[in-house]
């Protein structure tokens, strides 16, 4: 079992390592992603004051902002830049001479994408919004701790499935990629797609109540908003339980049409030049 | 059959393109109707390739040398034919194949552009599995042999292209393969990084017994390595043989190289073709250049009728260049340089 997964691991690991060095690039996103949200919170804030009940509480919101900020990097909402490249220069040729279930190899690397970076950006924003914002006076804007045990449990649970149901997404898009010869297409179309969908432009519950069934069983649903709910009790008991389940359906869902995708792309690869 | 014989049977492979027409009319129409063309990159290409050979394969771009490669390596599939490297079928047992060959194509990198050479070494080692006491006597050879201690360290992004290819050829044989691919290993490369990466394939070739099938246009790369070598040309193999057997075909004649020891006029010479004549200036100047068939004339004919009639200091009896006998064959087989 070790020998069979080893080389999977290996691939994490060098591609975790080397993301972990974007330091300034982190820095750079960290101020960008600080700045959105409280322009977003204020703007939450003045809709909630005109409104009269509305369906999750202001500090549930204010939390919700907090967290999707802080965990923007998880949403594969681009295809990864290098696989992009591999796609174009032809050097994504060469992952098919290495011993490895393609598929297996590919969602690896997209792991680590949705681990190392957004841990490089999680920790300032929690820090900032969680820790700084009270000290500074501000408690009424900042992120308040998890809802209760119960809560960080769950939350914890959730944050692992949203990783690996953004690395199913994040492999399918690099298929379509490889099939389409440019990342533009898939870039373009998923880029809007997640950020509305996954509850990253206007957290989820705060859309219309006839959209409501459709928007918690479609699967972008589990790339943020699950997590964020449960986070503040607006997800809890039962409920809380069924869309962790969601989650697992979606990432085995996900995953077998990335297998099925991928061995039909390859069968058809047309390297180029003679 | 040994792990590495390799059997090519009729294999071929075409591709659709499609194609758009020009302007902005052109890429309109396009959006609703697509011209496709199909190319037919291999049309029928066989061959049988015993276990420690050095095959190179050459022809023209376009000719069909990288798709048969890409075929043998399990990257493409071909359209009908079939083949079998040491029992295997490349893209039918593609993790089984891949895990005994190796393989270095010239224009692409197979190793981590932002990691240190050592580190892509090191994820190799765990992506094949390799034991680690079986690594550090491969990797100590290899580091040895293709003079890369040095290298360890660097970034890949900061190599010079010569020694990205030792590593490269490195990174391509740390699973210990039976066999080895190289896709225009020589491209781009310097003289000195030439000859060294024509010294070990030789090495590995010859000591090692590990089967190598070879593409190039560097024709210095197959007289040193090939004994044996297939010419492609649209899809199909036109010679199959050893680099003299295809110069006999193709450009037979000798050259014989005159010096004379004082001036002398231009003088037909029976059962020859003069190819320049500078009978008359100083030294190396007065000189002749001459064309014969070694199959109607003989080279000791030939010298013994110009020494008689002319006062000769120095001759040399050589063959047209490896280059000028390619580009003979592929005249004769109609085919695009």
């Amino acid at each position: 079992m070790t020998t069979a997964i080893r080389p999977y691991q290996a691939v994490f690991r060098a591609r975790f390592n080397l993301l972990l060095q974007y330091r300034a690039a982190a820095l750079a996103g960290f101020g960008t992603q600080c700045w959105w949200g409280a322009i977003k919170i204020m703007v939450l804030a003045a809709f909630f004051r005109g409104a009269g009940s509305t369906p999750m509480t202001l500090k549930q919101a204010i939390d919700y902002i907090w967290l999707a900020q802080a965990l923007l990097t998880l949403l594969p909402w681009s295809v990864d830049p290098d696989v992009a490249r591999m796609v174009r220069s032809g050097d994504v040729g060469y992952d098919r001479l290495r011993p490895l279930d393609t598929y297996g190899f590919w969602y690896a690397r997209a792991v680590a994408r949705r681990t190392a970076t957004p841990l490089l950006r999680a920790i300032p924003m929690v820090l900032t919004a969680g820790v700084v914002l009270p000290v500074l006076g501000a408690s009424d804007w900042a992120l308040s701790p998890p809802a209760g045990w119960n809560a960080a449990l769950l939350f914890t649970v959730s944050l692992v499935l949203v990783v690996a149901l953004a690395a199913a997404v994040a492999t399918l898009m690099e298929i379509i990629t490889v099939a389409a010869l440019s990342e533009r297409g898939v870039n373009m179309i998923m880029g809007g797609v997640i950020i509305v969908f996954s509850g990253n432009l206007v957290p989820l519950p705060l859309l219309p109540d006839w959209l409501q069934p459709f928007l918690q069983l479609q699967p972008l649903a589990g790339l943020l908003d699950t997590p964020l709910r449960i986070y503040s009790a607006h997800l809890v008991g039962a409920a809380a339980v069924t869309a962790l389940v969601r989650q697992v359906l979606w990432v085995l869902v996900l995953v077998g049409i990335g297998r099925v995708a991928m061995a039909r792309v390859m069968a058809r690869l047309q390297a180029q030049g003679g | 059959m040994t792990a590495s014989d390799i059997v090519v049977d009729s294999l071929t492979k075409s591709f659709h393109i499609s194609e758009r027409r020009a302007g902005a009319l052109g890429a309109a129409v396009g959006l609703f109707q697509r011209r496709r063309r199909t190319i037919q990159a291999l049309k029928g290409i066989s061959f049988r390739l015993a276990d420690g050979e050095l095959l190179g394969l050459i022809g023209p771009n376009g000719a069909g040398k990288s798709t048969t490669i890409k075929i043998l390596c399990g990257i493409l599939e071909p359209t009908a034919g079939h083949c079998q490297v040491g029992g295997l079928v490349p893209w039918r047992e593609r993790i089984r194949h891949v895990a005994r060959i190796g393989a270095v194509f010239g224009q692409r990198t197979q190793l981590w552009w932002d990691l240190p050479v050592i580190e892509s070494f090191e994820l190799l080692r765990d992506i094949y599995r390799v034991p680690p006491d079986r690594y550090r006597t491969t990797i100590g050879a290899l580091i040895a042999m293709l003079d890369i201690e040095r290298l360890l360290d660097t970034p890949v992004r900061q190599l010079s292209l010569g020694q990205r290819m030792r590593c490269e050829i490195a990174a391509a044989l740390l699973h210990e393969p039976r066999v080895l691919f190289l896709d225009e290993p020589t491209i781009g490369l310097d003289a000195v990084a030439k000859l060294a990466v024509r010294d070990f394939v030789k090495t590995l070739n010859r000591e090692r017994g590990v089967t190598v099938i070879l593409t190039t246009h560097d024709m210095h790369d197959v007289e040193a390595l090939a004994e044996r070598v297939i010419v492609i040309g649209n899809g199909s193999i036109l010679a199959d043989g050893s680099l003299s057997a295809l110069r006999r075909g193709a450009l037979a004649e000798r050259r014989l190289l005159v010096h004379f020891a004082h001036d002398v006029e231009r003088t037909e010479i029976p059962g020859a073709t003069i190819r320049r004549w500078e009978g008359k200036g100083e030294g190396e100047g007065r000189s002749a250049e001459l064309s014969f068939d070694p199959r109607v004339t003989s080279a000791h004919g030939l010298i013994a009728y110009i020494t008689s009639k002319f006062d000769v200091e120095d001759v040399h009896l050589d063959e047209p260049p490896i280059e000028e006998v390619i580009a003979r064959f592929y005249a004769l087989h109609a085919i695009d340089g």
